[in-house]
């Protein structure tokens, strides 16, 4: 079943366009990394399926219109927003309680049992704890909740290498039961390329990349060329060619492995680099 | 005996049941009271302060009361309920203005600080996050103001009672001269009529903060005076004026019968007989003000629903 439908979904705010006709469906169970440069729909999109925003065309997200049906939609759909948006007045405490008090899906034996690994206080207020303390407590609140599609925006930003590390960590072991969904969006991508089931690239208001992680395995390659191949290889036009210590690594798009493996070094490339590519080659045909 | 605890990950999933009970009304309200201590704080303060105050000068009352002993009985009554009156008022200003304050911060503090991403994160509706935002200063704000009134003159009581014991005198005048419990059973009334009469204005007040991006007190302020002016120039007519001298008032005209304010001396325990409820719900400016109040708050929620985090 689709968790998320949409059908030519658009957004402008006053003459610039946010969304331009955006398809994209998310099946359940599976992990979308939603990748993109800053401004290019995001946040627009994770707005659109959170019912934050008003939208044009067709978007159903677990069979309900967003917009019009926010508060029942979010009995099933959790998100951490891009910054620490939990009140910084409010006590842990205080949190837990708020959640249990309007969430019918909380699990408040759950929430404490993970508080419990960590070094919040139930008497602090968020004010006084740190940043990656903050995503902590949020996670935790979120993860009590028996929700279906969770929607992370920038779940990481600013938290030191062993917070996201964790946070990662504990999202896949302790609530990723195959049967949720998730949808991500962060830079850090090297950090989530490992746990996405999908990958979506957005840039400038459209969607330029859309499929499963094991197509992407199977259709894009980088080859770490050897000299004496590197005529033959150009020859299979690589959608990118850089160079790394003295050496070409080229990236291939729709090309049979099989030709390549004899011309040097194959492997899967980061999606890092496979972004750059698409992004950037899009980036220069616009220049040009 | 002890085992390792398996992680939450190994323990089969117990599935929520979807009927757990949920009160996002009362817990909203809960919210806001956590968030805006100001609501009890404030007035405690004020009482403080007035308390503090009777405490000096309730020192001589006892010479004083010998003073007023040669005059009638509602002239005594008047002197000594003077403070009790004082106190009310401070107090009752006092939570007039957190009241203000708070609808001025309500919608617009919680953009400014991007919380209003978590709170629609949650299963709670914008009409319900507005509404419970309206009670506080409706219900919410006259509660407490009420509470902390009647205990501030409980104490003011008990003062006067220590100090007429203290200088070898009965209390017996006070039970007699001082109507404590009609003046309370007014001061409520009086509450609730302020509640419904201000409704607009407290209305207006969380619409201007749900649509202002910034300084919400004057976008709430100058509006309405710079209607006033251009009426004035306009049509040399002050009726938008005199409508909002009107609300500002208190609508304690109508609500009490023709005197009870004419007369500034007159005890607070006479105006118990001239509460006049009837009267105040026959007045069309009431139900006038409930339904621009209405307006004013389904623009809010409108308006909480589109509008993003500042």
């Amino acid at each position: 079943m689709a968790v998320i439908e949409a059908r030519g979904l658009r957004k402008s705010y006053g003459k610039s366009v946010a969304l331009e006709g955006v398809d994209l469906c998310v099946e359940e169970g599976r992990i979308l990394g939603l990748i993109g440069p800053n401004g290019a729909g995001k946040s627009t999109a994770l707005n659109a399926i959170l019912g934050l925003t008003q939208y044009e065309g067709e978007l159903k997200v677990l069979g309900r219109d967003p917009w019009k049906q926010r508060d029942e939609l979010m009995r099933e759909v959790c998100f951490i927003a891009d910054v620490a948006v939990l009140p910084r007045w409010m006590r842990v405490s205080q949190a837990i309680d708020y959640v249990a008090g309007v969430h019918p899906r909380f699990n408040r034996a759950k929430a404490d049992a993970f508080l419990g690994k960590t070094n919040i206080k139930r008497l602090s207020r968020v004010r006084e704890l740190s940043k990656g303390m903050v995503t902590q407590l949020h996670l935790a609140l979120v993860m009590a909740i028996d929700a279906r599609l969770l929607v992370l925006d920038e779940p990481t930003l600013g938290l030191d290498i062993l917070y996201r590390k964790q946070f990662y960590d504990t999202l896949l072991n302790d609530y990723f039961d195959g049967q949720r969904t998730i949808i991500v969006t962060t830079h850090q991508v090297e950090e989530v390329q490992h746990i996405l089931t999908d990958l979506a690239f957005i840039d400038r208001s459209r969607i330029v990349l859309d499929c499963s992680m094991e197509e992407f395995e199977n259709r894009y390659f980088e080859l770490l060329v050897a000299p004496e191949h590197l005529e033959a290889a150009r020859a299979f036009r690589p959608i990118q060619e850089r160079q790394v210590f003295g050496r070409s690594l080229m990236l291939f798009d729709h090309l049979d492995r099989k030709h390549l493996t004899s011309l040097g070094e194959v492997r899967t490339p980061s999606i890092a680099d496979l972004f750059v590519a698409v992004i950037g080659a899009q980036a220069q045909g616009r220049a040009s | 005996m002890t085992t390792t605890m398996p992680s939450n990950g190994e323990t089969p999933e117990v599935r929520t049941p979807a009927s757990s009970i949920t009160r996002p009304f009362y817990w909203s309200l809960r919210r806001e009271l956590w968030e805006n201590r100001s609501i009890h704080i404030a007035p405690l303060v004020a009482a403080g302060v007035v308390l503090f105050g009777f405490l000096l000068a309730n020192r001589d009352l006892a010479t004083r009361m010998d003073q007023w002993r040669l005059r009638d009985s509602v002239s005594r009554t008047a002197k000594l309920e003077l403070p009790y009156h004082f106190a009310a008022f401070a107090i009752l200003a006092t939570g007039v203005i957190v009241a203000v304050a708070y609808c001025l911060g309500a919608l617009h503090g919680e953009r400014r600080d991007r919380s209003i991403l978590f709170w629609k994160s949650l299963p709670v509706s914008d009409l319900t996050a507005v509404l419970a935002k309206a009670a506080v200063p409706t219900l919410i704000v006259p509660a407490v103001t009420f509470v902390v009134i009647v205990a501030t003159h409980l104490v003011m009581l008990v003062l006067n009672v220590v100090v007429l014991l203290a200088n070898g005198r009965g209390a017996a005048p006070l039970w007699n001269d001082l109507p404590l419990g009609q003046m309370d059973i007014t001061l409520l009334y009086g509450l609730a009529v302020l509640s419904l009469w201000y409704a607009p204005i407290y209305g207006w007040l969380l619409l201007v903060s749900a649509w202002a991006r910034r300084v919400p007190f004057l976008w709430a302020v100058l509006p309405p005076l710079a209607l006033c002016l251009i009426e004035k120039i306009a049509f040399d007519s002050g009726n938008f004026g005199s409508v909002l001298a009107d609300r500002l008032g208190g609508g304690f005209s109508e609500a009490f019968t023709n005197g009870a304010f004419q007369h500034g001396h007159r005890s607070m325990g006479d105006q118990l007989s001239q509460i006049d409820a009837g009267g105040f719900l026959a007045t069309p400016d009431l139900w006038m003000g409930l339904v621009v109040a209405a307006g004013f708050l389904a623009g809010a929620v409108w308006l909480r629903r589109r509008r993003e985090a500042l």
